[in-house]
């Protein structure tokens, strides 16, 4: 394993420039009015760790709640609305807050115009907009929190959430601005994709991170508009009692589940095609080999942004849709098995015979693998018609999109974040502990989700805060897993916080990555590279090379 | 790449605009016109068929479609596009609510009836759940 | 694998020969620019057919559940006109978009030509437009006003036809207000910009290098047009 020879540039080969991105311009008035891509993503990791934090602490809650059929929280009762209240903020924060803008936001807003040569997204004050909207969205959905609560669950369904006290039209009104947000990030990645590669990359030159998160961007356009005016449409059922959802004054609660499920089923590849993204990108680093079937997964990434928007009705199998939409729903879904097994097939392809290391980030990237083949799969069970009748609500439900939206997304989260802290920070985190908390997250992540597949085909239902005797075994289990993960995730913040301390160390591409992002300082210049990169080889070229330059 | 600084500047022009204008004012008699006239539910098809023809007028000739990239002519018919998906799974849906499913509508003639244990009226009430068994540390 | 690049970007040595002050530093040249923003915008423009798709949705699932109610409903949009039901308000209004659509797009061609009077003079009509279109607006809100045809809980109208319960009929008045109401914003959001426009326009920004503005505002003014061509059809004239 050279990565001297195999990489575009020599490891550390040019001296670190005395000015970055980061210390170009100081003071908290530098970043806030900042246009900068890279510190806008920087701003963006901050904000949604935060909100993974709290919903964290929510999960938290929830489960030590269910430790015990008692329903006690460190010696106190807890209240049917309380753990409702418990469940709808941990659903909500996570998915409105912190996975659908994670990986876009931080991550991509950092990475994308670096893989592509540019010196910024297309659109840099959108971008900042895009950011501020968040911070609107997120503020008044902790404001919503504080003045009342929220216990409609993370989906709003009527004709619970028109009928509710609560503040539910705070919190509709929250997501609405968070989801113009998520807009204007996703508008800003295709224009940047179409009209800033650097000279000499086509399409197909592109890396595959690109291709998953281009992917997503088209969903996020075309899809997030239809959220947006379901929640007003809502948040009017609400106040003024229009008469479309509430089937009191003539309205079709299913007609609410057609409008949320348009766009959140497209919402899940959201999430997950990002996750995929970058798992593309860390298989052949790692591997040291070029990808297996480069075009096959670009095509994928965009057939299941496609595919996304013509299964939504799989979630409302049993919700009083027509027998003949049921049918055609779950015919429809099983399509997506398709472009997910070709993406699998090909990374499972890309390692064998590759010279694979085992740092930190292939760790997490080898725990994505595992995980999203048993969420994908277990997803198979639940579009089949008739095991979902027996499976709909119930902790394998849970248990699924846990495994999907957690195992696999979080996951490659992580593993991103390690690989890109040294472009993001000029520092290496400790690889010792990086890989103890990597070995912890897996352990943790199977103990606390696998025991709730159990549970769910055992009739478990989900939401609920009570159960029966026989179900405490695996409710503890799952409980004592979840600590696992809390001490993972709290061993990833404290070695990645510590590492922050030490002097810039590290090199301009300390894994050997082929990718332009590589080719610039770490951190980077504000402007991004000191000339205009050309391309010179197609993205994932391991072969050896003489050095260029 | 070559003529591309020509690409957006010199197309369309007064001429055509207000041919353009003189055809979607025409088209808007035609379709009060069409109103007055009984077609039963052809109606609504043809009022809906008229304004698209608009619209795409519009598009093509006010919004510079015709002559524009065609990446942004793409963008327009991906949004019509995936609004019509939108549209067609939700009538697929509410249009066959009533089909297919004669069992449930039939009365249930043969249908064993439901023990009193299972019948929350007549069943006894729930007994209050046992205490958790022993500390859940035995599975660390 | 780089020979299939078709779309190659240009950077540099190509176009621009003095610096444009409008010229931003992450873009090579001022048509990359242009096009860049141009695909922004249609990309917005998207998002807008589908918030407003969603509300075409919702309208047409309702007219499935109360075909009799919506038909009934909507005859309160007409006028008579001769002894006879004519949607006047709505085709004189569907007349003034159309118009001030062409003034529109006569205002970016003058931009296009370096024809700053004329820039002007069209923006200012299509202004005006506006208003008339909004002024008409508000004459019809005041009879359904008054009339007491009004969405959800503020359904009052007690007319002999609809007395057999208000579900269809509220629901109509709340769909015509929430989309009418809609667009009626986006027409408010329209004369800003275009009042923008015209300021800018004063000042002499705009030259045939640099009228992305004047172009984007149009784009943006005829998608609020289309919207409205069919809006017409739908609330006006179906029988």
């Amino acid at each position: 394993m050279e990565p001297v020879l195999t990489s575009g540039a020599r490891i550390g080969d040019r001296p670190r420039p005395r000015k970055n991105y980061l210390n170009e311009t100081k003071g908290i008035w530098s970043w806030m009015t900042t246009v900068d891509h890279k510190r806008i993503g920087i701003m963006y990791l901050v904000a949604t760790l935060t909100a993974f934090l709290l919903g964290g602490i929510f999960a938290l809650l929830v489960r030590l709640t269910l430790l015990t059929p008692q329903h006690k929280l460190f010696g106190l009762q807890v209240t049917a609305e309380t753990y409702n209240r418990f469940f709808t903020l941990h659903g909500a924060i996570m998915v409105f807050l912190f996975i659908i803008p994670s990986i876009p936001g931080s991550l991509t807003n950092f990475v994308l115009p670096l893989m592509l040569g540019a010196k910024d997204v297309a659109f840099p004050r959108l971008n900042l907009a895009s950011f501020y909207l968040w911070i609107v969205g997120a503020v008044m959905a902790v404001a919503s929190m504080i003045i009342g609560a929220v216990d409609t669950g993370w989906t709003f369904y009527t004709p619970y959430s028109t009928t509710t006290s609560g503040t539910v039209t705070l919190m509709t009104a929250a997501v609405f601005v968070l989801g113009f947000s998520s807009i204007f990030t996703g508008l800003n990645f295709i224009a940047t994709v179409h009209k800033l590669r650097a000279p000499g990359m086509g399409w197909f030159d592109m890396p595959l991170f690109v291709w998953g998160m281009y992917s997503t961007a088209v969903i996020q356009v075309l899809a997030t508009p239809v959220l947006g005016i379901t929640l007003v449409l809502l948040m009017l059922e609400r106040v003024f009692q229009i008469g479309i959802f509430d089937s009191r004054i003539g309205g079709d609660p299913v007609l609410f589940q057609h409008f949320f499920w348009f766009y959140s089923h497209p919402a899940v590849y959201i999430m997950i095609l990002p996750g995929m993204a970058i798992i593309s990108e860390l298989i052949p680093t790692f591997s040291r080999k070029t990808i297996f079937g480069y075009r096959a997964i670009a095509y994928s990434s965009v057939s299941l942004a496609l595919l996304s928007f013509i299964v939504w009705g799989h979630h409302m199998f049993v919700a009083g849709q027509s027998q003949l939409a049921t049918v055609v729903f779950s015919a429809l879904t099983f399509l997506v098995a398709i472009p997910s097994g070709v993406k699998v097939f090909n990374w499972l392809t890309t390692m064998y015979k590759g010279n694979i290391s085992l740092e930190t980030p292939m760790l997490y990237a080898i725990s994505f693998l595992m995980l999203f083949a048993i969420g994908g799969l277990t997803g198979i069970f639940l579009g089949t018609l008739s095991t979902d009748i027996h499976l709909t609500d119930t902790y394998f439900v849970v248990a699924h999109f846990h495994y999907v939206m957690m195992g696999s997304t979080v996951t490659a989260f992580i593993g991103g974040l390690h690989y890109w802290w040294p472009k993001m920070t000029g520092r290496m985190p400790s690889e010792k502990w990086g890989r103890v908390a990597a070995v912890l997250w897996f352990i943790g992540f199977n103990a606390t989700f696998l025991p709730q597949f159990i549970l769910g085909s055992r009739g478990m239902p989900r939401r609920y805060y009570n159960y029966l005797d026989q179900f405490q075994p695996l409710h503890a289990f799952s409980t004592v897993g979840s600590w696992i993960i809390g001490l993972s995730l709290f061993t990833t913040a404290a070695y990645l916080l510590a590492s922050l301390r030490k002097p810039a160390d590290a090199p301009d591409n300390p894994w050997g990555g082929t990718t332009m992002e590589w080719q610039t300082s770490s951190p980077p210049i504000t402007h991004n590279f000191e000339d205009t990169p050309v391309l010179e080889h197609e993205p994932y070229d391991y072969r050896p090379r003489t050095v260029a330059h | 790449m070559s003529s591309h600084t020509e690409s957006h500047a010199h197309h369309g022009g007064p001429k055509i605009y207000t041919a353009n204008l003189f055809a979607l004012l025409f088209l808007t008699v035609i379709t009060v016109a069409a109103a007055s006239f009984n077609f039963g539910s052809a109606n609504v098809v043809i009022a809906l068929a008229i304004a698209t023809v608009k619209a795409i007028l519009v598009a093509l000739f006010f919004m510079h479609l015709v002559w524009d990239k065609p990446v942004n002519a793409i963008i327009a018919i991906a949004g019509f596009l995936f609004l019509g998906v939108f549209l067609m799974f939700d009538f697929l849906d509410v249009t066959t609510r009533d089909h297919l499913q004669p069992a449930n509508m039939a009365p249930m003639q043969n249908a064993t009836p439901v023990p009193d244990t299972m019948n929350p009226l007549k069943a006894a009430p729930p007994q209050p759940l046992t205490p958790p068994p022993a500390a859940p540390e035995e599975h660390k | 694998m780089s020979t299939t690049s078709t779309e190659v970007q240009p950077h540099g040595g190509h176009g621009d020969h003095e610096h444009n002050p409008y010229h931003q530093h992450h873009f090579a040249t001022m048509e990359q620019q242009f096009d860049t923003s141009k695909l922004g915008m249609w990309l917005f423009l998207v998002t807008e057919i589908l918030l407003f798709g969603g509300l075409f949705v919702g309208f047409g699932l309702m007219q499935q559940r109360y075909p009799r109610e919506f038909i009934e409903a909507h005859e309160h949009l007409k006028q008579v006109i001769s002894g006879k039901l004519f949607p006047l308000y709505g085709a004189f209004n569907t007349i003034v978009l159309l118009v001030s659509s062409w003034t529109m797009v006569m205002g970016v061609n003058a931009a296009q030509t370096d024809q700053r009077k004329k820039l002007i003079r069209y923006l200012v009509i299509t202004i005006l437009l506006a208003c008339v279109f909004l002024g008409v607006k508000y004459v019809e809100y005041e009879h359904k006003f008054h009339d007491g045809l009004l969405p959800g809980i503020f359904y009052k109208h007690q007319a002999e036809d609809i007395i057999k319960g208000t579900h269809g009929y509220a629901t109509f008045f709340s769909f015509y207000f929430m989309m009418t109401g809609l667009h009626g914003i986006h027409v408010l959001v329209g004369i800003g910009l275009l009042g923008w426009l015209v300021v800018r326009a004063k000042r002499g920004d705009f030259t045939s290098a640099y009228y992305t503005p004047v172009d984007l505002v149009g784009l943006y003014w005829h998608i609020v047009d289309m919207i409205w061509i069919y809006l017409f059809p739908l609330y006006y004239l179906i029988s």
